[in-house]
């Protein structure tokens, strides 16, 4: 902290630069990627529903869990990535500019992702991968599935590179100014997912791709899911910091006020990081081989990571009830009615900021240590996740498409486009609200996530099952029918939607704002108490493990229909 | 410096927030009922 | 940085119940040993039968004391094997007196399962290499669906039996 010019930074203005027209074209491929996954996962999504009410079987030989491995990977790891990195970077050249150079890397990113997409994608449709997007050792699907994968995340790293290149050529030119606030939570959230990454890329390198192609006759199934799970849950988090990001520095600006606090912004995203990673065995808490007591430290860092949340809960009621009481609300509440709620750009996301009251109740529940004994793999937790990513976060994201994509594209989102994506906002919240309630219940009553419809010798605890999986196939209906508006008004706004500039809202701080701190910008700090806490989280554990290993297991690709 | 700092908090009127703590005491209130809930079906299984 | 009165509350109350969870959850964890389960007992995946309770005479529910019940289960792709009945066909259903303490040692010689008594806290990861082991007393009387709830393959579903307990 010493090391710092300055003890706070000056106010300066978020959102300098404009978007270059060259780079317009490579963040609508982002979303082109975006929306036509959408459409593909979504269907699966829908045919699962189906399936699982017991009305319909799948035609031309098509397995169930075929279209769940699409269904996972398409949209849980493609669609939210080329979203994330496409919106991010636009964040980036907002506020700190891209050069020609960036730009053709982040070209490259794409390609790579691409391409890993298309390898992993046709693998699966082919059948030749029906693993889920866990993927879960010693079952083996085909080589190319994992290094279709691998591709995925070397092209997502490629974005990270440009990314914090990005700030360091800003911060050259610009010494001892702040970090721009979007800038900074991009980069945060880049650190997070190049670290986490590097364990499911040593998962995938070291042990996957050389154990299916047959160098290697065994895996250790054990620490294969433990470098999955301790990228899992940073993957979550991946998803949901572009998530915070818009609630931070978009929705302030779009309800006509100003960032709450700078500095608190900052200090959630840092606690973030910090507490993202070292989490991962609260999804492992029922396995065999991990020892109790590292798992409960991992639970107990594991609520860490909810201060971060707590914090920014209030920020976004602060935000609201500031600039409401400037339109003159008065009363405990009255600032409610001054939120621009006929806005989509507000109000897909603030719905979706709502479904994270009962998403992060859940989030707790499930890491409880032996309370996840009541849950794990429950079709609770797919309730749990399909809340939290396919509903706060995702909502989010298409508040964000409403202006990005006509901003991009040089349109105008109209009034019926508005109209619209008010419909779609609410079909799509029916829909997610019968689905992920039936699911959380079904499954308090032990109804087992990732299955096909099965009557299970027909008991009566099944026969109850079912019926709520009647009330999912009518949820994901409802969604599917949503997706198909959204697919609508994406296309709209691309290619059809009158002509015209439309803003890319990005908010400022009160002229008054308390400085922030220039310590925020110690990024070696930030690194090192990350390294420092994964390294305590992980390493005994790990050794343990691995000085504690039974035989690995040989693959088994006949479970999953190959020879 | 960091007495102006504090000075400046002193003279600045903190926001009306009341509204703010009535929401985030909501949520709290449903993530500790819901927590209690699940436990309870814990224990009593 | 300057955090506003209410926020600081906010912050006592909700990190508050956090800790509140976790003295909750440490208490039953250390004091009460209920922990998930973690005995990190090594196998043979390639040789289950090397164990004792997983050779073939010794699955299902075998009495081990009055009111103490043993139940070992070999879980593969696509079925869990309680053993054989007297004429020697496959078992499917197992039966427990309500009220007995009961441990479950499962293990797997293939893939990754899982193991959940549908309704109880019976909920364990079973996996090559290790003996997933849970106690517990049954006390409500019924039948309960067993079901296998991690993926293992294409017959998942069909991974299942029942367990009944009696009054």
């Amino acid at each position: 902290m010493g090391l710092a010019k300055a003890e706070t930074t000056e106010k300066q203005e978020i959102g300098a630069y404009p978007i270059a027209d060259k780079s317009k074209k490579l963040y609508m491929s982002f979303m082109y990627v975006t929306f036509g996954s959408l459409l593909i996962g979504g269907l699966m999504g829908l045919l699962q529903t189906l399936v699982r009410s017991g009305k319909i079987t799948l035609p031309w030989g098509i397995g169930y869990y075929q279209i769940l491995t699409v269904h996972g990977v398409i949209l849980a790891l493609v669609m939210t990535t080329f979203f994330i990195i496409g919106f991010q970077f636009t964040l980036m050249e907002k506020s700190v500019g891209m050069s020609d150079k960036q730009r053709k890397l982040g070209w490259l990113s794409f390609w790579v992702m691409l391409i890993g997409t298309i390898i992993a994608a046709t693998i699966v449709l082919l059948g030749k991968a029906s693993v889920l997007y866990t993927f879960y050792a010693p079952l083996k699907g085909h080589p190319l599935f994992y290094i279709g994968l691998a591709l995925v995340i070397i092209g997502s790293w490629i974005a990270a590179f440009v990314n914090w290149h990005q700030v360091a050529v800003w911060k050259k030119k610009h010494p001892g100014e702040k970090t721009p606030l979007p800038a900074f939570m991009v980069t945060i959230n880049m650190i997070m997912w190049f670290i986490a990454s590097l364990g499911v890329a040593v998962a995938v390198l070291v042990q996957f791709i050389p154990w299916s192609l047959g160098y290697a006759s065994t895996i250790n199934v054990l620490l294969s899911r433990t470098l999955f799970w301790y990228f899992g849950h940073p993957l979550v988090y991946f998803w949901l910091l572009p998530a915070y990001m818009t609630w931070y520095v978009i929705i302030p600006k779009i309800i006509g006020g100003k960032i709450f606090s700078d500095a608190l912004a900052r200090m959630s995203f840092v606690l973030l990081l910090f507490f993202s990673i070292p989490v991962g065995f609260h999804h492992q808490l029922t396995e065999p081989g991990i020892h109790p007591t590292w798992k409960f430290i991992q639970v107990a860092l594991t609520m860490m990571v909810v201060i971060p949340t707590l914090m920014t809960a209030f920020s976004m009621f602060a935000t609201f009830e500031i600039t409401g009481r400037k339109k003159g609300a008065t009363g405990m509440f009255g600032w409610l009615k001054k939120l621009p709620w006929k806005d989509v750009r507000f109000l897909a996301p603030f719905i979706g900021m709502v479904g994270f009251i009962p998403g992060g109740a859940g989030g707790i529940i499930n890491a409880s240590h032996q309370l996840n004994t009541v849950v794990h793999n429950t079709i609770w937790v797919t309730g749990h996740f399909h809340l939290t990513v396919a509903f706060v976060v995702i909502l989010t994201f298409f508040g964000v498409t409403y202006w990005l994509v006509p901003h991009l594209t040089g349109r105008k989102l109209t009034p019926q486009l508005n109209k619209l994506g008010i419909i779609q906002s609410i079909v799509w919240s029916t829909g997610m609200l019968i689905m992920s309630t039936s699911m959380h219940i079904q499954g308090l009553k032990g109804g087992p996530r990732r299955s096909e419809f099965s009557e299970y010798g027909g008991t009566a605890q099944a026969q109850e099952w079912i019926g709520y999986q009647l009330a999912q196939a009518v949820g994901g209906t409802i969604l599917f029918i949503a997706i198909l508006l959204m697919i609508y008004i994406f296309v709209k706004m691309a290619f059809f939607a009158p002509k015209g500039e439309t803003a890319y809202p990005l908010a400022q701080e009160e002229p008054d704002a308390d400085p922030t701190p220039a310590w925020f910008d110690n990024w070696k700090m930030w690194v090192g108490i990350t390294v420092a806490l994964i390294l305590f989280a992980y390493s005994i554990p790990v050794f343990d493990l691995l000085q504690n290993s039974p035989p690995g297991s040989p693959p088994f690709a006949w479970p999953i229909g190959n020879q | 410096m960091a007495s102006e700092t504090k000075k400046k908090h002193d003279n600045k009127k903190e926001p009306n927030l009341k509204g703010t703590l009535a929401s985030v005491m909501f949520v709290l209130a449903f993530i500790v009922v819901s927590w209690f809930w699940v436990f309870g079906i814990f224990v009593t299984r | 940085m300057h955090l506003h009165k209410y926020e600081k509350i906010w912050l006592v109350f909700g990190i508050g119940s956090l800790i509140l969870f976790m003295v909750i959850l440490g208490y039953g964890a250390f004091w009460k040993g209920t922990h998930p389960q973690s005995h990190g007992q090594i196998i043979d995946p390639n040789n289950v039968e090397a164990y004792d309770a997983f050779k073939p005479e010794n699955l299902g529910v075998t009495k081990v004391d009055e009111g103490r019940y043993v139940v070992n289960i070999v879980a593969s792709a696509f079925n869990y094997d309680f053993g054989v009945d007297d004429e020697g066909n496959a078992l499917k259903h197992l039966r427990i007196p309500k009220g007995s303490n009961v441990l479950f040692q499962i293990t797997s010689p293939d893939v990754v399962h899982g193991f959940n008594v549908a309704g109880t806290n019976v909920n364990m990861m079973v996996e090559p290499g290790y003996v997933s082991k849970m106690e517990t007393v049954l006390d409500t009387p019924g039948e309960y669906t067993i079901v296998c709830n991690e993926y293992c393959g294409v017959g998942h579903h069909l991974m299942f039996g029942t367990l009944e307990v009696y009054e």
